[in-house]
């Protein structure tokens, strides 16, 4: 870089020169507009973060029934919330690589049975007492309890034994599990004191902030905590703040009348238009989030692989990608994983929309006569639009689509996993591994294909053993081969995750595992002085 | 007052009371026969077998019934509104903010639409059929017609968005200094205001017109009183039982039919506790809010028809 344009660029970042006039000189040096920028925004970084104020986000996803026992943490809101005032273990990066957080070290033994974590020391809560190795266990007991209601006790059932052995936990597991790590970072298992067996509400972790205010299905705010381990690393503002707004209308209107600073969920159908608000940005990142049309491999007529290869090839995914997500998101190749996560291979050929060989098959298939399809709302946003976009595309195969739309109350008891052909969506997990195994084994609850293969299995159970990072990835291609082409599993798309931040906000890193920065956003981002 | 009226008054409250406790049986049995139950709508698509019987055990769904009316019925006579199944937090507690939040934008929505309305009807009447009468009713119409959301959004865009006078959305705290709540609640009030205003002003011009055929209202005329003398002093007393009536109406919509505004200015009141707690089937949250509800109606009406007995020389004192 010239040192003329280090210079300008730190003028623009200490506002002693307007950006257009940055921009300007930048070209006359024979420089490209969007270097240019880079170079604004790396000097905007280099400035640092602005500390204190107030940051507010307006969010779809809270309720006035939610608590703050991280157990319990199914919305949005909560999910934030509980990033802001929580401390976990690790954290998942948005390149997909783990960073450590309470855990100071994590190590395995050759067989990736026993797991150590080494806790680090001096991490304060904030009732002032100190986290030790006793909580950390306690944590994971009350959320793999049998009785436990918490949603991380699925992906806790693996664990064996656990004890706490100084400034250690020792964990081993039923089986190896090469993924235990990024199991940690579920963003239920929120470290309490005593694992918080004594008020799962209290909202005492080593978060960023201290829980201000609570009012479920209203606001949430918090303040910075004063001893929090990594000091000024995140955390800038003094205050936030939550707002929830259910109402996408209300949000957008929010974010551009200057109450709040941020939104998650924009809309599809109005990003263009908030787009040219001035002063909003729109941060969209793909995530792992997808919305599967699910056939039961063992149920009449799904049970025919030439009728489940007819119904994949009679989806026009790109037509559905952009009339449904107006283009945010990105095709899905009937498997449940993309190259959002790790170890994915993107190699894999993407199925295409094919009239002619979808008739062909559904020929061989033998089958005859209008297949049910049921949809609803509440599968996701467009379920409908979508059904009858693909009762359209089938048409052009020969294939009869009956849609049926059901009720959005009691659509997941009655009607999902329940069903043989339906709409749903999948939230995504941390790993290949997760989304396997939690709904694509034999013996999963959540097996909403009923696919149900041993040999499957066992090539799930080989892989989360596999501690070689190349031998794991030729694995999981497999696997999805396998599923692409016999699994009972249509995917269209995968979606986007699209937020937006108002006038001033900086320091906005997209996560593709979640939203909202990864839940960070008011911990990581500033307000321009 | 003489004893009649302590009559009258006794047999309205006992028989609101009577209301109330069918009500209190409808609420219940209403919520017996919802589609799905507690524990999954808790849980959500996140449900497993095993956690599913925990929390119904948990909840105390397996009980007959009846035997979770009365449970619930003495409860309610106690004060005691019961917890919150999804959340586990004492309902009385939590409803106590948000039904205050209601009352207080219901009354501020109140507190300018009724004058408004009645003296709009008064000015329609005193120059009815002309261009004043014509515009009045043609604006009052006009905003009644709109849907309650797109009133919000026009509010929303042009207030809260382009010119940024009030804020977009009402969320509203404990010990929220005053001038900021009523800031707060401006775009809110305005919008229920816009809504009720019309009914109560096109019927209290209907009700003075009526009353203006009357013989006496000729006579007035005739005694050469000014127009605005005859309806203050003749006609609107006159008038006033079906007013009130529809005032009363108004000001129950007020209290238990705003959820569509709450919900565009977030506003924490009673509606969204309401609709929240339906989509998570909480059973007792749905029973109490419905009960207050239905409270609501009740006791408006009934203060409605005294107010009505109250203003009736002829209802006063029957012969």
């Amino acid at each position: 870089m010239s040192n003329e344009l280090e210079f300008l660029s730190r003028r623009v970042a200490t506002g002693k020169l307007s950006r257009r006039d940055f921009l300007g000189r930048a070209a006359a040096l024979g420089v490209s507009a969007a270097f240019a920028n880079t170079l604004l925004s790396d000097a905007a970084r280099a400035e640092g973060p602005v500390k204190g104020g107030m940051l507010k986000a307006g969010l779809q996803g809270g309720e006035s029934s939610n608590v703050l026992d991280p157990a319990l943490n199914l919305s949005q809101v909560n999910f934030s919330f509980g990033k802001a005032w929580g401390e976990m273990l690790v954290e998942l990066n948005p390149d997909g690589s783990l960073e450590n957080r309470i855990a100071e070290e994590i190590g395995s033994s050759p067989d990736a049975k026993t797991w150590t974590m080494k806790i680090r020391k001096g991490i304060e809560f904030h009732d002032g007492k100190t986290v030790s190795a006793e909580d950390v266990v306690a944590t994971l007991e009350r959320h793999s309890d049998e009785k436990s209601k918490s949603a991380a006790l699925g992906i806790l059932q693996g664990i064996d034994t656990m004890k706490a052995s100084g400034d250690e936990v020792v964990i081993t597991l039923k089986d190896p599990n090469a993924d235990f790590p990024y199991l940690m970072a579920d963003y239920h298992l929120v470290i309490q004191p005593n694992g918080g067996k004594d008020n799962p509400n209290a909202g005492i972790s080593a978060g960023p902030y201290k829980v201000t205010v609570d009012e479920p299905g209203v606001r949430y705010g918090g303040e910075k905590f004063a001893n929090y381990w990594q000091g000024d690393k995140i955390g800038h503002a003094a205050q936030i703040e939550i707002v929830v707004i259910n109402d996408a209308t209300a949000r957008t209107a929010a974010l551009q009348g200057g109450q709040v600073n941020m939104i998650n969920r924009v809309e599809p159908k109005v990003v263009d238009l908030v787009k040219r608000v001035p002063g909003v940005t729109i941060q969209n990142v793909s995530g792992r989030g997808f919305y599967p049309f699910n056939m039961f491999c063992d149920t009449a007529p799904f049970d025919n692989n030439d009728l489940r290869m007819a119904l994949k090839l009679a989806m026009d995914r790109e037509e559905l990608l952009d009339k449904i997500l107006r283009g945010y998101g990105s095709v899905g190749n009937d498997i449940p994983v993309n190259e959002a996560y790790p170890l994915f291979s993107t190699d894999i050929e993407q199925r295409k929309f094919d009239p002619d060989k979808a008739a062909e098959f559904y020929k061989k298939s033998g089958h005859s006569g209008s297949i049910l399809l049921r949809t609803s709302d509440v599968a996701f946003p467009g379920a409908v639009d979508a059904a009858q976009l693909y009762q359209q595309s089938c048409a052009k195969a020969g294939i009869t689509i009956e849609i049926k739309r059901e009720p959005g109350d009691g659509y997941w008891s009655e009607v999902w996993n329940k069903q043989p052909f339906s709409l749903s969506y999948w939230g995504g997990r941390a790993t290949q591994d997760q989304m396997y195994s939690t709904a694509y084994v034999s013996s999963a609850d959540w097996n909403d294909t009923r696919w149900k293969r041993p040999e499957f299995d066992k090539m799930v159970v080989a892989a989360r053993g596999e501690l070689d990072q190349d031998k794991r990835k030729a694995m999981y291609r497999d696997m999805a081969m396998v599923m692409r082409d016999e699994g009972g599993l249509i995917v269209p798309f995968f979606n986007q995750y699209i937020d937006a931040s108002g006038k001033g906000v900086q320091g906005w890193v997209s996560n593709p595992a979640q939203e909202m920065c990864g839940g960070y956003a008011l911990s990581i981002c500033w307000l321009e002085a | 007052m003489s004893s009649p009226i302590l009559k009258l008054v006794a047999q309205r409250v006992a028989l609101g009371i009577l209301l109330l406790v069918a009500v209190s049986v409808l609420i219940f049995a209403g919520t017996q026969v919802l589609p799905g139950d507690v524990a999954q709508s808790i849980l959500g698509q996140a449900a497993t077998p095993e956690s599913l019987a925990n929390l119904r055990a948990e909840l105390g769904l397996n009980d007959p019934a009846y035997i979770r009316y009365f449970r619930w019925l003495g409860g309610v006579l106690t004060g005691d509104l019961g917890t919150a199944l999804s959340s586990g937090q004492d309902i009385a507690t939590s409803i106590g903010g948000r039904l205050w939040n209601t009352l207080f934008l219901a009354f501020c929505a109140a507190l300018i639409s009724v004058p408004l309305a009645i003296v709009l009807g008064l000015l329609a009447v005193r120059y009815r059929d002309g261009w004043v009468d014509k515009l009045i009713s043609g604006l009052a119409l006009a905003s009644t017609s709109f849907p309650e959301f797109f009133i919000g959004y026009l509010l929303v865009y042009f207030f809260a968005v382009q010119w940024q006078i009030f804020p977009g959305i009402s969320t509203v705290y404990d010990g929220m200094p005053f001038l900021e709540r009523m800031q707060a609640i401006a775009l809110p009030a305005a919008a229920l205001t816009l809504v009720v205003l019309a009914q109560m002003m096109r019927m209290t011009r209907a009700a003075i017109l009526n009353v203006m055929q009357s013989a006496y209202v000729e006579t007035a005329e005739l005694k050469g009183l000014s127009a605005f003398s005859i309806i203050r002093k003749h006609a609107l007393p006159n008038a006033v039982a079906p007013i009130i009536n529809v005032v009363m109406l108004n000001l129950a919509y007020l209290i238990v039919g705003v959820v569509v505004v709450e919900v565009i200015f977030v506003y924490p009141g009673m509606g969204q506790y309401l609709v929240d707690h339906v989509t998570k089937r909480d059973v007792p949250v749905v029973q109490a809010v419905g009960l207050i509800f239905a409270a609501v109606y009740i006791t408006l009406n009934i203060v409605a028809d005294i107010a009505s007995i109250v203003a009736n020389p002829r209802l006063r004192h029957p012969k």
